[in-house]
Formats: structure tokens, C-alpha cells, sequence
């Protein structure tokens, strides 16, 4: 029954939260103004009129919202919560790690956590320091949680659904400069696809870029300019990881980046890299970690772009490996 | 005594048009694309910061909400200062780093806004723990919106500067609003001063749109403070005449809302009281006058300065 339409990448969120309600009757869809209003970014729009009472606005209390969001998945609720920022899931940190991470291992399987949290992350432009942070790596440290980070409208549309599918406790980072972007046709209504799995973004010969999240047209846009031959992996889950799909891609270029918005130190970068140095590919040159300068993000747009890797910044990484 | 009560709200209604003025041209300066990302104005809620400020001493110490600007300059932050801040420029408060949402000023006392909902309420609770040991009679003042109430640090921020008879005044901002969700939807009781009364804080609730009022609570707490008998909780009822933030369509709202608002904005009334108390038109007029250029001038100057200079970008990050 698939069909397409043409859909930003907010309303493909949008379209996938509206077939989770209408087809899964367990699940929930609750945060901050996202009922009513709708969200502060408009992602969840006319879902509690359609739906009703599975979709309502909380408090501004993210540990009870997380609490509540584990507390009715053991129960057999499927929610979905919004985290408006990222940056807002570490007041309520413990429900992640030391709450729904645990659920299923420590019962030894009696029980099981299969809510989803929608949240978005990054830099926009003036964006300050507690609003601008990524960070996937916290997640990623964390077994027991999966993790998804789609850039593109059917990617939205299709990790939606296959992390509310999922059951475990799963992660959708989003980004709030991609929700009201260009228009793309979206495949919807088709087959739930499980967890897990890349996207080539582009193919080439002599060089393997990893990357994941917004950052990823900054990417392809690094290689259309720079002309190189390169294999450009979207990561769009990170966890759980295609270590095999990266490694048989490195085996034929010999050559690896990993771009990401994230600070470099303890990126998971850094652990994209380790695995493929690991697993004894032979590798024609060092492989490059591009990520932000470690630091803390500032509001002004001049100083968070000496900060943040930049298209220009990619495409020398790219030029100088290449190189090699 | 007539005359200084006449004074005194002159110099209140000089406060508020200084930072209605500034927010005016910050709003003006964000449609122009000369401020960018996301900016939240406090028009309507003047009177809390003006006549919380004015009661308070040098040495104490705000912690704001990302609703801050009007705070800073009820506690002195020259507007350019705060002008050029959002403006990113060498001569703002942080050269860039705070912006609108995150900037502070502790050579005025101003100890920083905050974007993390309540986070605010702990770092106060540290702050007058500090005064503890270190002789300065500091009193804590932490302002928070009604959303913020719901937020589970504030809560314990409450109970332990209530259990360590911490000097702190808490000042809640009930808007009614938080974001774009009425206050009144995500509680029981619309008595949020009833929770800190509930952990043995005294509290008041009070007319947010009188700075005298506010005055008149924030240096009651501070004599509290100053006996050791720890915080106080000012709930103090206001209302917002703009959007959270720019750009917010503002569907929310019942219809007729925001103009009935608008009659009773602190600056309308304190204008109508001094008219009343015969004070002319003309008199009113000036003190108007006098905000909207003075922060004209700040404008212009914070405009005439240097960005602040991208190779400094890592500067700061630690000692
Ligand atoms: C921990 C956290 N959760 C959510 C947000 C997003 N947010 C920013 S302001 C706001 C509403 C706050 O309302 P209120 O406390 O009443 O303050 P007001 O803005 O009305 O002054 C929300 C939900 C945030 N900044 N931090
Ligand atoms: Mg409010």
C-alpha cells in the first residue's frame, strides 16, 4: 500500500508519528507543547485532533516524562516522547541510563522498554551553548538504548516508524534547520523496515567518508567540489552500527574520514575509526576525524563557525587525505 | 512623603521605558537581521525586574532566565553592553559567547541568564550557600517562570535553602503562559506559591505588574535573609504583551486576551497613576522620551563596534 508524497522533513516525522497512532493502538504521543500547539516546531501538527487523548502536552518535566514514558512501555504502551532539545534530555539523564538502558537485561528479558524519544540537536544559527550541543556519543555510550539520526525526509519517515516498531528503548535525533526545508517525494505507507543499516550517499573509488546527522550535505557537498572519488556512508543508525558495511567500503578505497558536528573528543567518531583500524583492513593512509573544535558552543554565528566544521574545513580534510 | 512615592514611580516608569525601549529595538534589530537565533522579550513583565532591582544591594546576586535583558538592566548592565552582546560584538557583556539567552554580567550582580528551564533555582541555592561562609551578606535572587515550577530541580532548590535556611528569594513569574502552554493546563493547584509554603518557605503571592509591590516583597525577603531566617517565595503575577519568543504566532491565546493585557501593562498603569496624581502629560511624555533615546544611543554605538574576532573563539574554555 505505498505511495508517495511530497513532504518536508518535518512533516515526514509528522506523516510517520500519524501512521504510528493510527496503527499501532498502543502507543502514546506526549512532551512540551506538542498537543495543542502542536510543537515549537510544528513537527507534531494536528496529531492530538486526530487522535485525541494518546497525544498531550506535559509539564515541563522531562525526568517525569522520560519516567513516565518507561514506566508505561513495561506496562505495554509503545510511547513516543518529544525532548525538545537534546540538550534538555540531561536533566533527566538517569531515565535513560539507569532506567530504560536497564529494563530488559537486568529482569533478564521479563521485561522490556519499547519507547521511542524524539529529540533534535545542534547548532542553528545564534543558537546558545545550552541549545547548539551534540550529543549522540553520550548515547552511543550507552548499551541498552539504539540510536538514529536521520538528514533526509524519508529517512525521517522510515527510522520514525522503524524505531516506535522497535522493541527498545530507542533514540530519534532530529535536527530543527532540516524540519522546514525543501519539499522531497517520500515513499510512505510501505513495509516497517527493522532497526539498523546505512545510506550511500555517494560512490567512489578512493576515499570512505563516515557521517551522520545534518552535517551530511556539508559532506556530499565537500565532494562535489573537491571533485574526489569518495564512498559518502550516512550512518543513519548509530547504534546499532554497520560496522560491516563501512569496513567492506574501506577495503576497496584504503582511505577513511569520519565527519561529524559533534566535539571531536569522544566523538564516536573516534570509535568508527577504531574499528576499522581494528579490524586490520589495510588502509593506504592515516584515516581524519573532522569534528568540532572542542569547546563550548558561543551564540555569535562568526565564533560557532571557527568551531564548527565547515564545508571548506571537510573539503581540505578531504583534499589532503586524498592525497595520500 | 506624597513626593518621594511620586519620585519613586517616576523612577520606576523611567526603569520600565528603559527596557521596554530596549527590547523594542532588540525586536526591531531581530527583524532587520542584525540579531539572529532566537530572542525572548519580557514586554508586559517590567515591573518584577525593576522593583526586585531597586531593592536589591550591590552585593547580591540574580540568576535569570533566558527572559533576562530587562533584569541586566535593572541591575545596571549598560544597554549597549547588552546591545552589542546580542549583536556579538567586542564590547558586549561576553563578546558573543552568552547572546541574547545565556550572557551575564557579575560586575553588576548579574550572574547570568539561564536556557535550561529552572537551572536557574540550584545555582542560586549555591550562591547564598557561599554568603554562608564568606562574610558578604549576599542575598540569592533566582527568577523563574510558572512552567519553571514544574521542573524537578527547582523543587529541590526549594526545600534545601528552606532546610539550610539559605538567603534566597525565589521570584516566580507567573505568566500564565509557559511557552505555549497555559499554566494552568500541567497543574492541580494554580496555587504554585502553596508548594513553598508547603516545605516552610514563606510566600507571598503578589501584583507582578507593581514595582512598588514587587519592591515592597523583595526587600521583606532580604530582611528575612538577613535575620537567618533563610529564602522566601514571590509568586508574582504578570503577563507577557509579546510573543515567548520572536516569531510566535501566538494561537494559543483566547481572543480579546492580549489587548486586555495591554490595559493593564505596568507601564500603562503606572502612567494612568501619575496622571491621576496630576502629574502631566508632558512630564510623562519626557520620561519616555528620555528611554527611547538613550537606547537609541546605545543602539548606535553597539552597532558602530567590531565583531568580536573569530581566532578568539577557544579563548576561555578553561584557565
Ligand atoms: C529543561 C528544559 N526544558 C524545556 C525547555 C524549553 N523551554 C524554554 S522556555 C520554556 C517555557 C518556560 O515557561 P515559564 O517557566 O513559565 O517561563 P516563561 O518563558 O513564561 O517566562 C520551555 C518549555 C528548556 N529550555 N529547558
Ligand atoms: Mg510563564
Amino acid at each position: 500500500m505505498s505511495e508517495t508524497a511530497k513532504l518536508t522533513y518535518g512533516g515526514a516525522i509528522n506523516a510517520a508519528l500519524a501512521r504510528c497512532l493510527e496503527q499501532m493502538p498502543e502507543t502514546l504521543l506526549f512532551g512540551e507543547d506538542v498537543a495543542l500547539p502542536g510543537g515549537v516546531h510544528g513537527v507534531t501538527r494536528g496529531l492530538r485532533k486526530a487522535y485525541g487523548e494518546r497525544v498531550f502536552d506535559t509539564p515541563i518535566s522531562e525526568t517525569a516524562m522520560l519516567g513516565a514514558a518507561v514506566g508505561a512501555s513495561m506496562m505495554g504502551r509503545r510511547p513516543i516522547v518529544e525532548i525538545m532539545w537534546a540538550d534538555f534530555m540531561l536533566v533527566a539523564f538517569d531515565q535513560i541510563v539507569n532506567q530504560a538502558a536497564n529494563v530488559r537485561y537486568v529482569s533478564e528479558g521479563r521485561l522490556s522498554a519499547p519507547m521511542t524519544i524524539r529529540t533534535q540537536q545542534g547548532n542553528s544559527p545564534g543558537a546558545c551553548a545550552q541549545h547548539s550541543q551534540n550529543l549522540e556519543a553520550l548515547l552511543l555510550h550507552v548499551p541498552g538504548i539504539r540510536v538514529a539520526m536521520p538528514s533526509q525526509a524519508q529517512d525521517a519517515y522510515d527510522l520514525t516508524l522503524s524505531a516506535v516498531a522497535c522493541d527498545d528503548p530507542v533514540v530519534v535525533i532530529e535536527n530543527r534547520t532540516l524540519y522546514a526545508g525543501a519539499k522531497a517525494e517520500v515513499q510512505i505507507g510501505g513495509p516497517i523496515a527493522p532497526i539498523g543499516g546505512h545510506r550511500l550517499r555517494r560512490a567512489g573509488d578512493d576515499v570512505t567518508v563516515v557521517t551522520w546527522g545534518a552535517i551530511t550535505s556539508s559532506v556530499e557537498a565537500a565532494v562535489d567540489a573537491t571533485g574526489v572519488s569518495a564512498d559518502v556512508i550516512e550512518a543513519v543508525w548509530l547504534n546499532p552500527f554497520d560496522t560491516d558495511g563501512v569496513l567492506a567500503s574501506v577495503r576497496r578505497t584504503g582511505r577513511l574520514m569520519v565527519v561529524h558536528e559533534a566535539n571531536l573528543t569522544g566523538g564516536f567518531g573516534a570509535e568508527v575509526v577504531a574499528r576499522v583500524v581494528e579490524s586490520g583492513v589495510s588502509l593506504s593512509a592515516p584515516p581524519i576525524r573532522v569534528g568540532a573544535r572542542d569547546s563550548r558552543i558561543p551564540a555569535a554565528v562568526q565564533l560557532a563557525k571557527a568551531i564548527l566544521p565547515q564545508t571548506d574545513d571537510i573539503a581540505a580534510a578531504l583534499r589532503s587525505l586524498a592525497a595520500r | 512623603m506624597e513626593g518621594n512615592v511620586k519620585d519613586e514611580q517616576l523612577a520606576d516608569l523611567l526603569s520600565m521605558w528603559r527596557i521596554r525601549a530596549l527590547e523594542e529595538t532588540i525586536l526591531q534589530l531581530r527583524l532587520d537581521g542584525d540579531v539572529v537565533g532566537s530572542v525572548h522579550l519580557e514586554n508586559g513583565q517590567e515591573a518584577v525586574a525593576v522593583g526586585a532591582c531597586r531593592t536589591l544591594r550591590p552585593q547580591d546576586a540574580v540568576f535569570s532566565t533566558y527572559r533576562g535583558h530587562g533584569w541586566a538592566m535593572a541591575r545596571g548592565v549598560p544597554a549597549e553592553k547588552i546591545l552589542a552582546e546580542l549583536l556579538y560584538r567586542r564590547t558586549g557583556v561576553n563578546g558573543g559567547r552568552g547572546g541574547s539567552a545565556h550572557f551575564s554580567a557579575p560586575e553588576y550582580g548579574f550572574y547570568g541568564e539561564n536556557s535550561i528551564v529552572g537551572a536557574g533555582a540550584p545555582i542560586a541555592v549555591g550562591a547564598a550557600l557561599a554568603a554562608k561562609f564568606d562574610g558578604s551578606g549576599r542575598v540569592a535572587l533566582t527568577v523563574f517562570g510558572d512552567g519553571a515550577m514544574n521542573q524537578g530541580g527547582v523543587s529541590e532548590a526549594l526545600n534545601m535553602a528552606a532546610a539550610m535556611d539559605l538567603p534566597v528569594v525565589f521570584i516566580c513569574e507567573n505568566n500564565k503562559y509557559s511557552e505555549l502552554t497555559p499554566i494552568n493546563d500541567m497543574v492541580r493547584n494554580p496555587d504554585l506559591s502553596a508548594r513553598a509554603h508547603a516545605l516552610g518557605i514563606p510566600a507571598v503571592r503578589i501584583d507582578g505588574n507593581d514595582a512598588a509591590q514587587v519592591a515592597t516583597a523583595v526587600g521583606l525577603a532580604i530582611m528575612t535573609a538577613e535575620h537567618g531566617r533563610g529564602p522566601t517565595f514571590i509568586e508574582a503575577f504578570t503577563r507577557r504583551i509579546t510573543g515567548h519568543y520572536i516569531g510566535d504566532a501566538q494561537m494559543y491565546r483566547p481572543a480579546g486576551e492580549l489587548e486586555a493585557d495591554k490595559k493593564v501593562e505596568p507601564i500603562v498603569r503606572l502612567k494612568n497613576a501619575l496622571a491621576a496624581q496630576g502629574v502631566a502629560a508632558s512630564t510623562l511624555e519626557a520620561v519616555e522620551q528620555r528611554a527611547r533615546t538613550e537606547i537609541a544611543t546605545a543602539a548606535e554605538r553597539a552597532l558602530a563596534a567590531p565583531l568580536t574576532d573569530p581566532s578568539t573563539a577557544r579563548e576561555h574554555l578553561y584557565v
